[in-house]
C-alpha cells in the first residue's frame, strides 16, 4: 500500500456499522445498530444478557449475516473485505478444548493461520505464538493440554490465540469471563501494550474492572438498539445501567454458542 | 515368511496397512469435532454404491467411492445448513443407503448374500488386483490431505467460527474432510467391512487420547495403533480362520482397554514428576497470581 492511500485509510473508521439489522431464526436481534470504532480507540460494548452484544460482534466478523444496513471494515465494504489477518477475534466461549487433546501451543498456533493460510509454519510464526502466550502470562503452560486448564486459563488461551494473529484490530467477546482479578490485571497490561502499539480494540464486557482506565468509549445495547454511545459509565454506575440484570455469563450452559455436534 | 507367498495375502496386507494409516488419520478430525459416527453413516451409504457396482457389473470400489463422496457431501451440507431437522435427514440418508444397497445387490445376478457379507464384514481373499490399485490411489489422496493440511484441519475442527474469521477457506476444507472420510470408507471396506469401518476411525483415536496430551502425539499414536491392529489382525485371520474385520476391531478395543488401564498410573507418575520439579505449596507473596486475595468477581 502506498503512502497517500495509507494516510487516507487512517482517517477511515476501522469498523463502521450503519443501521445494521440482523435476525437469528425468526427473531430480530439487531434493530438498527450504528457503531463506529476509529483507529487506535478502545471501545467497550455493554448491555444485559441477550441484548445482542455477541450478535453485533459476530456480524462484524462476518459470522451473522446482516439483513439490512452497511458494514465497512478498514474502509472496505464487508463483501469485498479479505484482509482477515488484520483482525484478531476472541469468541465467547467457556472452553478452548474440543474432542481430541491439544496443547496450549497447538491451540494458539491456529491464530497464525490468518497469516500462513494454507502454507507452512515458519520460525516467525512459532515466535509469535510464544510471545502471545507471554503476554497473557501463560508461557509456562505451552506444552500442557488445554483439557488440564481452569476456566480463566481457557479464556487466556483464547486471547493469546487472537494476539498471535498480530492484528491491527482486536475484537473480544467477554474476554474477562471467569478470569480472576490478578489475571485481569495481567491482561489489562497486555492490552495496554497492544494499544500503545496502535492496536484498535472492540470488546464486550459486563464489568469494566481493571480495564476501565484503557477504555475511551462505551456503547450500550438494549434489545438490539444502541441506548448509549459516549464516555464509559462510572464504575458504580455500571450496575445501575438500565436493563443490566446482572446474570452471570455462564449461568446457562445451553446458551453457549460453541456447538460442535454432528448437526451444528 | 510363507504368509507373503500367497499373492492374495500380499494384497490383503498392503490394503490392511493403508487402512491402518488412513482410517485413524481422518478419524481424528471427526472425533475432534464430535462427529465420531459420521464414518458409520458413510459406511451405510457405501452399500448403495456396492449394490450399484454389482448391478452395473463394474468395480464396486470405484462406484462405492463415488456414491460415498456424494453421500458425505450431502451430510456436510446438512451439517452446515440443516440445523433443526438435520438429524432426521441424516437418519433417512443412512437407512436409505443401507436399504438401497441390499435391494440393489439382490436385483443384480452376481450379487449373492455371501457376496454381500464380504462387503459388510470384510474378507481377505476378495481383495482383487483391480481393487488394490484403486485402494492405493485413494489412500494416497487421503494421506496427502490429512497429513499435509493437518494444521488447517485441526483449526477448523477445534473452533470452526474462529477458523472462519482467520480467513481460511473453511467451507472448502469441510468438504475436503467429508470427501476424505468417504474415500477412507471405500479404502477400508474390503478389509474391515462397511459395518466396522467407523470403528477403525474412532477406536485408535480414543485409545491414544487416554495417554496423549497433544494433538500431534494423538495423531501419531492413532496411526501407529491403526497399523498395528490392521496388520496383526489380518495375519491372525490368515492363520486362524476368523473374519479379519472383527479380529482387527477386537484387537483395537484391546489396545484401548490396555491404554486406559495404564493411563491412571501414567498420569500419577507425571504429576509426581511435576511435583518434584515444583516442590510443595509455599504461601505466595501477596499480590502474586494465585494469592488468596484474587477472589473472582
Ligand atoms: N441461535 C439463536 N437462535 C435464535 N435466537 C438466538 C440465537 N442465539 C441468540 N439468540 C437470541 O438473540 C438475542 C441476542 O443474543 P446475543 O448472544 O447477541 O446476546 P448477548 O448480548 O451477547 O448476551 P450475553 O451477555 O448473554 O452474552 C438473545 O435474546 C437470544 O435469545
Ligand atoms: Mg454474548
Amino acid at each position: 500500500m502506498n503512502q497517500p492511500e495509507r494516510a487516507k485509510e487512517d482517517e477511515q473508521p476501522v469498523i463502521s456499522l450503519r443501521g445494521a439489522t440482523a435476525s437469528l431464526g425468526a427473531r430480530p436481534v439487531l434493530r438498527g445498530v450504528d457503531l463506529e470504532v476509529r483507529r487506535g480507540e478502545v471501545v467497550a460494548l455493554l448491555g444485559a444478557n441477550g441484548s445482542g452484544k455477541s450478535t453485533a460482534v459476530r456480524a462484524i466478523v462476518g459470522q451473522v449475516p446482516l439483513t439490512g444496513g452497511e458494514l465497512e471494515l478498514f474502509g472496505t465494504p464487508k463483501r469485498r473485505f479479505r484482509d482477515w489477518a488484520r483482525i484478531g477475534y476472541v469468541p465467547q466461549r467457556t472452553t478452548a478444548a474440543a474432542g481430541v487433546p491439544a496443547t496450549v501451543r497447538e491451540v494458539v498456533s491456529a491464530g497464525r493461520l490468518a497469516r500462513t493460510k494454507l502454507g507452512f509454519s515458519r520460525r516467525a510464526d512459532r515466535d509469535a505464538v510464544v510471545k502471545a502466550l507471554e503476554l497473557v502470562g501463560m508461557a509456562d503452560r505451552l506444552k500442557d493440554s488445554v483439557n488440564a486448564l481452569s476456566g480463566g486459563q481457557h479464556q487466556r488461551v483464547l486471547i493469546a490465540r487472537a494476539l498471535a494473529v498480530e492484528p491491527e484490530l482486536l475484537i473480544m467477546d467477554e474476554p474477562m469471563a471467569g478470569v480472576d482479578l490478578a489475571s485481569q490485571e495481567v491482561l489489562a497490561n497486555a492490552l495496554r501494550e497492544e494499544v500503545a502499539r496502535g492496536t484498535t480494540v472492540l470488546l464486550v464486557l459486563h464489568e469494566l474492572g481493571p480495564l476501565e482506565p484503557l477504555i475511551d468509549r462505551a456503547i450500550v445495547l438494549r434489545d438490539g438498539c444502541v441506548v448509549h454511545d459516549g464516555p464509559p459509565p462510572e464504575a458504580v454506575g455500571q450496575h445501575a445501567l438500565p436493563g443490566h440484570d446482572h446474570v452471570h455469563p455462564h449461568a446457562d450452559p445451553a446458551a453457549e454458542p460453541t456447538r460442535t455436534g454432528l448437526l451444528s | 515368511m510363507e504368509i507373503l507367498d500367497a499373492a492374495f495375502m500380499q494384497r490383503a496386507l498392503l490394503a490392511a496397512l493403508l487402512v491402518g494409516i488412513t482410517a485413524p488419520a481422518i478419524g481424528i478430525y471427526l472425533v475432534q469435532r464430535h462427529q465420531a459416527l459420521m464414518g458409520d453413516g458413510i459406511g451405510h451409504v457405501a452399500l448403495t454404491g456396492v449394490g450399484l457396482g454389482f448391478l452395473l457389473n463394474t468395480s464396486p470400489v470405484w462406484v462405492a467411492a463415488t456414491v460415498c463422496v456424494v453421500g458425505a457431501v450431502v451430510m456436510e451440507l446438512i451439517r452446515s445448513y440443516g440445523k433443526a431437522r438435520g438429524d432426521i435427514a441424516l437418519a433417512m440418508l443412512f437407512y436409505g443407503g443401507m436399504a438401497g444397497g441390499v435391494m440393489l445387490i439382490n436385483l443384480s445376478d452376481n450379487g449373492s448374500n455371501a457376496n454381500l457379507v464380504t462387503y459388510l464384514f470384510g474378507s481377505l481373499t476378495t481383495v482383487s488386483e483391480q481393487d488394490i490399485t484403486a485402494i492405493c490411489i485413494l489412500a494416497a489422496f487421503v494421506i496427502l490431505a490429512t497429513l499435509g493440511l493437518r494444521r488447517q484441519l485441526f483449526a477448523i475442527c477445534q473452533d470452526e467460527e474462529f477458523a472462519r474469521v482467520t480467513g481460511l477457506p473453511v467451507r472448502l476444507l469441510n468438504l475436503l474432510i467429508a470427501v476424505t472420510a468417504a474415500l477412507t470408507v471405500t479404502v477400508a471396506m474390503r478389509v474391515v467391512g462397511l459395518l466396522l469401518v467407523s470403528a477403525l476411525m474412532v477406536i485408535p483415536v480414543a485409545a491414544s487420547q487416554q495417554i496423549a496430551r497433544s494433538f500431534a502425539t494423538t495423531l501419531a499414536l492413532s496411526v501407529g495403533i491403526g497399523v498395528l491392529v490392521t496388520l496383526s489382525g489380518t495375519t491372525t485371520s490368515y492363520y486362524v480362520d476368523v473374519p479379519p474385520g472383527a479380529t482387527i476391531v477386537l484387537m483395537a478395543i484391546g489396545v484401548f482397554v490396555a491404554l486406559t488401564l495404564i493411563a491412571t498410573p501414567l498420569a500419577r507418575s507425571r504429576a509426581r514428576q511435576k511435583a518434584l520439579d515444583e516442590e510443595r505449596c509455599t504461601l505466595a507473596e501477596p499480590g502474586a497470581p494465585g494469592a488468596p486475595d484474587d477472589v473472582r468477581v
